[in-house]
């Protein structure tokens, strides 16, 4: 004897189907029926990669490395993105500056490689917080997909923002429409 | 009147800590006595180091309210007294944690030592085992209310082994001590006075004498860093073993900070308040240069197992307690090898295994990692 949860379960009519019943046509319009309500219904699909969705403000999607407005690289690899995520996703290597380097450099020390490897990434946003230098961000786009896991690889060339002084344009949409809103303020 | 100096001092002279009774012998300190209770209850010290003669009272970070002289004289001491340096009385009570006049001066100490610091712990080497950084965790601010400039200073160079930020000395005088009880001539010291002190040698000179290496262990911040480690990893990715070998100036019982197989930095091995360990025999671990500095390869050493790192410590976090890789189960799960790993060197340049950091003396640079000529090279 079985439970009975709720007192919408029916008893499955086992009759023999008389011939009208046979030819399934009754129940082929409706199913038409159906289809054809669904063709002036709202399309909940969208033309990617045409069409995007908006997302959300506080979306965390794809890491930017970020550049000040000199264009020097403000991460100085202090690991605290790397101890923070808890996917280890991050590894860096670290290297001081040297003299004629100051102009590509913010501090003394710098990431010399850092890489972020988007298939253990969860997208937390842990690595973005832990930040003291506000070198990392998550940007507003999902990681484009790839055919190897090579591709998912990214270095610090694929993460770093365009530099402001030779690509200004780039610079300003990299940093993203909230930064852009903040300055309208 | 002679009769009663005369008398014997008990043996040991009762003290109370927070409420916590405890007997010691005549001459601790009452830093040393609030030690043994552990806990919440000791004072921070940021200049004392017990292996120093002389040391402490400097910082004033360790001061307690004495609220009971002692048992003949049980008067309360009229201001804050440095633990570091008042020895404990028969009877003598003190408050450490319990007296709002001790937190509040304590506050005011650490903020007093951050005034003239940088707060450059993301580039410092020292961050993460940093005493300044703990104790601002714990006791300080988030904000400042200096608006000055902080001071800043002609960059002295002290030789291939040893770093100088002198912007982030907090002028405790242990680096002094143990150049001049561990050397028989010291060479740097502070020059000038009030803002304008600073550690410095003279006349541009470097540290070269054997045991000097010790000012970096001593340290309490990041002013004195080990030239060698410098820029080539952070503390808490590093994993420390503890090791010895058979050394003729020196002890030879070392901590290694290690990235697999690559020995990025030896210390001497620390207790739980950040002094160094005596050996067998008593005395101070202190070790030699040559074990500090030169001695970067795992063939060099005998391991004794990982070192024990305090439970809340950065340098725990992926801390393994046992030194044995776990076993490789894929295989004996699949039946065969999987076809599809992915190699993570192919293609990623971070931890390159061509690239031995410890093999490299001073920071790399990213010439280094490019496996480019070096700029330096570049001149000539």
């Amino acid at each position: 004897m079985s439970v009975q949860l709720t007192n919408r379960s029916k008893p499955v009519d086992r009759r023999p189907m008389n011939w009208v019943e046979r030819m399934y046509l009754v129940n082929i319009f409706k199913g038409m029926a159906i289809t054809l309500k669904h063709f002036f219904k709202k399309k909940p699909t969208i033309q990617y990669p045409e069409e995007t969705r908006p997302f959300s403000k506080v979306f965390r999607g794809l890491h930017i490395l970020n550049r000040d407005e000199e264009g020097r690289e403000r991460c100085t690899a202090c690991g605290l993105c790397a101890v923070a995520c808890p996917a280890e996703a991050i590894t860096m290597e670290a290297a001081e500056r040297q003299e004629g380097e100051e102009q590509l450099y913010r501090e003394e020390k710098y990431a010399a490689k850092y890489e972020i490897n988007m298939l253990r990434c969860i997208f937390c946003g842990y690595c973005e917080e832990a930040c003291p230098k506000d070198a990392i961000y998550l940007s507003q786009t999902f990681t484009p997909s790839n055919y190897t896991r090579k591709g998912f690889i990214y270095k610090k060339e694929d993460l770093l923002i365009p530099n402001p002084l030779t690509d200004p344009e780039g610079f300003k949409k990299a940093q993203g429409e909230i930064q852009q809103a903040k300055e309208t303020i | 009147m002679a009769d009663e100096i005369k008398q014997q001092p008990p043996a040991n002279f009762k003290v109370t800590i927070d409420n916590v009774t405890l007997e010691v012998p005549p001459g601790t300190t009452i830093l040393q006595a609030a030690r043994l209770v552990g806990g919440d209850v000791t004072p921070p010290a940021m200049c004392f180091y017990t292996p120093l003669k002389g040391s402490g009272g400097k910082c004033r970070t360790c001061l307690v309210e004495v609220s009971k002289g002692s048992e003949k004289d049980p008067r309360p001491m009229p201001k804050l007294v440095a633990s570091c340096r008042t020895t404990v009385m028969d009877g003598m009570e003190v408050k450490s944690i319990t007296s709002e006049r001790v937190i509040a001066a304590r506050n005011s100490v650490v903020e007093f030592l951050l005034i003239n610091h940088p707060l450059d712990c993301p580039i410092c080497d020292q961050a993460g085992e940093c005493h300044l950084q703990d104790l601002s965790y714990e006791h300080g601010k988030a904000g400042t209310r200096y608006e000055f400039k902080r001071r800043s200073f002609k960059k002295h160079n002290l030789g291939k082994y040893i770093q100088l930020h002198m912007t982030r000395c907090i002028l405790c005088y242990r680096c002094v001590f143990t150049a001049d009880q561990l050397t028989n001539k010291r060479q740097h010291g502070i020059l000038d006075r009030g803002d304008h002190a600073e550690i410095a040698t003279y006349i541009e000179k470097s540290l070269d004498n054997e045991f000097i290496g010790n000012v970096i262990d001593v340290c309490p911040v990041g002013a004195l860093t080990d030239k060698t480690f410098r820029f080539k990893n952070r503390v808490w990715f590093t994993k420390p073993v503890d090791a010895h070998r058979d050394c003729p100036t020196c002890c030879g019982k070392v901590t290694l900070w290690a990235r697999g197989p690559e020995v990025l930095r030896v210390t001497a091995r620390k207790d739980q308040w950040g002094e160094i360990l005596p050996t067998e025999d008593g005395k101070t671990g202190w070790i030699c240069n040559e074990c500090r500095f030169e001695k970067k390869d795992e063939k060099d050493w005998i391991i004794d197992g990982p070192m024990k790192v305090a439970r809340h410590s950065v340098i725990g976090a992926n801390h393994y307690e046992v030194l044995d890789t776990p076993k490789e189960t894929i295989d004996e799960v699949m039946g065969r090898a999987p076809k599809l790993l992915m190699d993570i060197h192919s293609v990623s340049e971070v931890n390159d295994p061509s690239l031995d950091l410890s093999k490299i003396e001073g920071p790399a640079t990213g010439a280094v990692f490019n496996h480019k000529k070096m700029i330096g090279e570049k001149k000539d």
